[in-house]
This record gives C-alpha cells, sequence and structure tokens, in this order.
C-alpha cells in the first residue's frame, strides 16, 4: 500500500506509480470548517515544490494550498465543483484535490511520515 | 492568541462556557470568543434560521448615559432622532465625525427618567468602546456616563426566540420590535430587548455576568435552543444586509452612502445639528459619490473583503467590504460601494478575486427577508 507523506502547511500525498495524489489533511479540514469551494489548477500546469496549486475556502476564508513535490498537474478532481463538502466528509479519500506526476521523487525525502506529521499536530494544539 | 497591544484576550463572562461545549476560540476585537462550536458555522447558521441561535455578545459595550437633556445633547453627537424617541424604545444610529464619516454605529433606548434626569442606554461595538466613551466623556461633561463593566449581552435569535423566551420569561414575547422591558428571573434582573443583528425575530439581553452563566445554562437546555459562535453571527448578518462596522462602515463612509438615510428622521434632516451634517444634508439630495450595494455572485467562488468591483471593460469602480458564501442561499454573495450609475438592481460587474474576474449582478438588500417581529398593520 501506498505511504501517505506530509507537509507541515497540511497537505498530503499519496505516491503511486511516480503520480502523487494531493488533498489537505484530516487536521486541515477540521481547523477550516466547513469548505464551500475548491479553486482546482488547469491539468498540464507545472508546479514547483511549494508553489501554490489550489485555494480552498471555507465559509470563514480562502487558504492556499501549495504542491508538496514538483511535477505536471495530470489530473484534478472534478467532484469537487459541485461538492467541495467531500473534503470535509473525506478528505484523505474522495476529497483529494489534484494529481501530480512527480519531476524528482527525491523531494519526497523531505516529507513528513504519519508519526512525524502527528507529532507536528500535537505541537500546534 | 493575542490582541493588538501583545495582551492576553479579555474572557467574558461566558468564557468558561464557551469551552465546556467545544468553542473553538479566537480572539475578536480583544475577547476570546467563539467562532463556531462543534457542529461548524453552516450548520449554526441554519440552526439560527430555523429555531434559535444563542450568541454571547458581551465584548459590546454597554453604558448609560443620563442627565439634563441627556436626548438632546446625545443628538449633537449623531444624526438619529433621540428626542422622538420614547421610553423603552430604541433607535440605530451612528457617531458621526466633522466629514460625515461614521466612528462608530450603535443603539440607543431611551430608559424612564430619574426626578429631571433623562437616561438613556447605548450599546457600541467592541472595537470601538472606549473611543466612543472617550468622544462622549470630552463632547457631553455634563453628562453622566456609566459602562456596565462586568455584565453580560446575550442575543437569541430565531423563529423560535419567542416561545423559548416566553416560557421562562412570562410576558417578553409581546414586546415589539425595538422595544424593551425589565424582567425578574429567578431574582436576576434582565433588561430585554427585542432586537438583534440577524435579520430574524429576536431578543438581547442585558444581564450581570454571574447571572449570565445560570441564564444561559437554562436556554441551552431547551432543544430549540443552540449556542452559535461569531462565525455564523457573521454570515448571519450579511444575508441580512447589515452593516459591519470597520469593514462596510468606517470613518471615511457616511450614512447615506452606506443606505442608512432611514436612520436619519425628518426633522434631524431638517435641522441638522450633528457632525457632518453639511455632507449627509447634500448626499440627501442625491450629491453622492458611491453607495452600498449587494452583490450576488453567478458561480461558487466567493469574493471576499478587498476584492476590487470592475465594470465591464475592466475599470475598477469599487471595493466589497464584506463578503463569503451564504448559507441559507447556498451560494456567495457580496457588498461592497459602487457609483450610483452601477447601484442599479440587475448591473451586471465584475469581482476581481486572485486576478480574475467572477460575474456578479446587484441585488436588492437583504439577501435573505428579514422577519422582524413587527405588529400587523391595521
Amino acid at each position: 500500500m501506498a505511504e501517505m507523506l506530509f507537509t507541515k502547511d497540511h497537505e498530503y500525498i499519496l505516491v503511486e506509480d511516480g503520480v502523487g495524489r494531493v488533498g489537505i489533511t484530516r487536521f486541515a479540514q477540521g481547523q477550516l470548517g466547513d469548505i464551500v469551494f475548491v479553486e482546482l489548477p488547469e491539468p498540464g500546469v507545472q508546479r514547483k515544490k511549494g508553489e501554490e496549486t489550489a485555494v480552498v475556502e471555507s465559509v470563514k476564508a480562502a487558504s492556499e494550498v501549495y504542491a508538496p513535490v514538483g511535477g505536471e498537474v495530470v489530473e484534478v478532481n472534478a467532484d469537487l465543483a459541485d461538492h467541495p463538502a467531500l473534503v470535509n466528509e473525506d478528505p484523505h479519500g474522495d476529497g483529494w484535490f489534484f494529481k501530480i506526476r512527480i519531476a524528482d521523487t527525491s523531494e519526497l525525502s523531505g516529507l513528513l511520515d504519519q508519526s512525524a506529521y502527528d507529532a507536528f499536530v500535537a505541537t500546534l494544539a | 492568541m493575542t490582541s493588538e497591544l501583545g495582551q492576553a484576550p479579555a474572557r467574558t463572562p461566558l468564557y468558561n462556557r464557551h469551552l465546556a461545549l467545544g468553542g473553538r476560540m479566537v480572539d475578536f476585537a480583544g475577547y476570546a470568543l467563539p467562532v463556531n462550536y462543534s457542529k461548524g458555522v453552516l450548520a449554526e447558521h441554519l440552526f439560527t434560521r430555523q429555531k434559535a441561535g444563542l450568541f454571547d455578545v458581551s465584548h459590546m459595550g454597554q453604558a448609560i448615559l443620563s442627565g439634563r437633556d441627556a436626548a438632546r445633547r446625545l443628538e449633537s453627537l449623531v444624526p438619529g432622532d433621540i428626542l422622538a424617541l420614547e421610553p423603552d424604545r430604541i433607535r440605530y444610529t451612528q457617531f458621526t465625525n466633522d466629514e460625515g464619516g461614521i466612528l462608530d454605529d450603535l443603539m440607543v433606548t431611551r430608559l424612564a427618567p430619574v426626578d429631571a434626569d433623562e437616561r438613556l442606554f447605548l450599546v457600541v461595538n467592541a472595537a470601538c468602546k472606549q473611543a466612543d466613551f472617550a468622544h462622549l466623556r470630552a463632547k457631553l461633561p455634563e453628562l453622566r456616563l456609566d459602562v456596565l463593566e462586568g455584565w453580560a449581552l446575550l442575543a437569541l435569535q430565531g423563529p423560535a426566540a419567542a416561545s423559548v423566551l416566553e416560557r421562562h420569561i412570562p410576558g417578553v414575547s409581546s414586546l415589539p420590535f425595538m422595544a424593551r422591558g425589565e424582567f425578574l428571573w429567578r431574582g436576576a434582573e434582565l433588561a430585554i430587548s427585542r432586537s438583534g443583528y440577524t435579520g430574524e425575530d429576536g431578543f438581547e439581553i442585558s444581564l450581570r455576568g454571574e447571572d449570565s452563566r445560570p441564564f444561559a445554562d437554562v436556554l441551552l437546555l431547551e432543544e430549540d435552543v443552540e449556542p452559535i459562535g461569531l462565525g455564523a453571527r457573521d454570515s448571519l448578518r450579511l444575508e441580512a444586509g447589515l452593516c459591519l462596522y470597520g469593514h462596510d462602515i468606517d470613518t471615511t463612509t457616511s450614512p447615506i452612502e452606506a443606505g442608512l438615510a432611514w436612520s436619519i428622521s425628518k426633522r434631524r434632516r431638517a435641522e441638522g445639528g450633528f457632525p457632518g451634517a453639511a455632507r449627509i444634508t447634500n448626499e440627501l439630495v442625491g450629491d453622492l459619490a458611491r453607495q452600498r450595494v449587494g452583490l450576488a455572485l453567478e458561480g461558487r467562488a466567493p469574493a471576499r473583503e478587498g476584492a476590487e468591483i470592475a465594470n465591464a471593460e475592466g475599470v475598477v469602480i469599487g471595493r466589497v467590504t464584506s463578503g463569503g458564501f451564504a448559507p441559507s442561499l447556498g451560494r456567495p454573495i457580496a457588498m461592497g460601494y459602487a457609483p450610483p450609475a452601477f447601484a442599479l438592481e440587475g448591473t451586471v460587474v465584475n469581482l476581481i478575486v486572485r486576478g480574475k474576474p467572477l460575474p456578479a449582478r446587484v441585488v436588492a438588500l437583504p439577501f435573505v427577508p428579514n422577519r422582524y417581529h413587527r405588529p400587523a398593520k391595521a
């Protein structure tokens, strides 16, 4: 099973065959509250690690979502257009944002694993 | 979580209740207050429109202004008709500056006089209260200003508010909109106003801090009452088309630009005698550079405060002052300022969000019809 990796900005990436599925973490959606809109990138755009790639709007505010690694966006989650609440309901599953073909897999080594992310989140409480 | 000066935020008398109820606490105008509870802003908003939401608004400033001719003297600082207020009646008005801008907006209630002294109960915004009180003391030194420190202010808002409150305080449901009464509840003195800032029927209850805890507890035991945070308070007042000080109105906007001309009576328009009367009088006869408009976005992406309003040619003509998702409508809405030529209902404009134009239509305010308790006309 593919391993889920995390950024300190609360994105996750689930890597399979050189493509990473990216979303925001369960913790992040809980902090944002009700998600009402997600602005997604156009498939085909190139993003560097850390570049703004999507925007998630909660009732309260807009928040940027950054690319956890660099690469080409190859697919976006079209279901979010009509059902942005999927991000709240199933952030690590049906509420994913985009898929990115990873340009340099060595960038993955800079990300946090589940236990390191959990420990990081615990410091935010 | 620190306020502007780096101090820990102040706590309202209900602070521990908010924590126990699972409130997500934020610093708001120097007070630790819940932005939402566990059900979230959407559910809290919709619950208030369906049943009754209980809000802690104890951060707002409460004071009693008293002395000879207090009503007439207060009229030297506000354009509202305070003289015409009957005892136990409430008016919405604004403190204006010499340029006709708004220093704060406030509610004024006429209390029964004591001897020859007129008494007015004022409720002002949290962020402005120190400045407001200093302004009153400086401009009206002959009057006495008693700030109610340690008092709480609760708002019970929604269609079930009257029936719920009547069960605990018999007689309260016969108060008309914008009137107040004094009631006793288990020995505690409650000053209850039929007013609020959600567009719903409802009440604001001023009471001592220590009395607010058991009183809130009793209301929260009611099936039709849930605690509601500031997030839903904001989305409710936006749907109701009501101004938020520091956003939709400030020292540069006049009451006329803000669409608040209704709060200035015929007598006061004719007599003037309030700060900024020259500008406000000119604007009342149509000399207006901009005015507040309601905006309904065509798509799903919200436009927030600060987004530019552009005409069809892409020329910036104004700015959004409040915006977000309207839970009752299931779509984004906004308010902002535009020149009168663009303020007609149906006018199509673009709101610039992250560099992209989002089409929006100018619509009448409020976005959601208000349901204030007004007696049926004979």
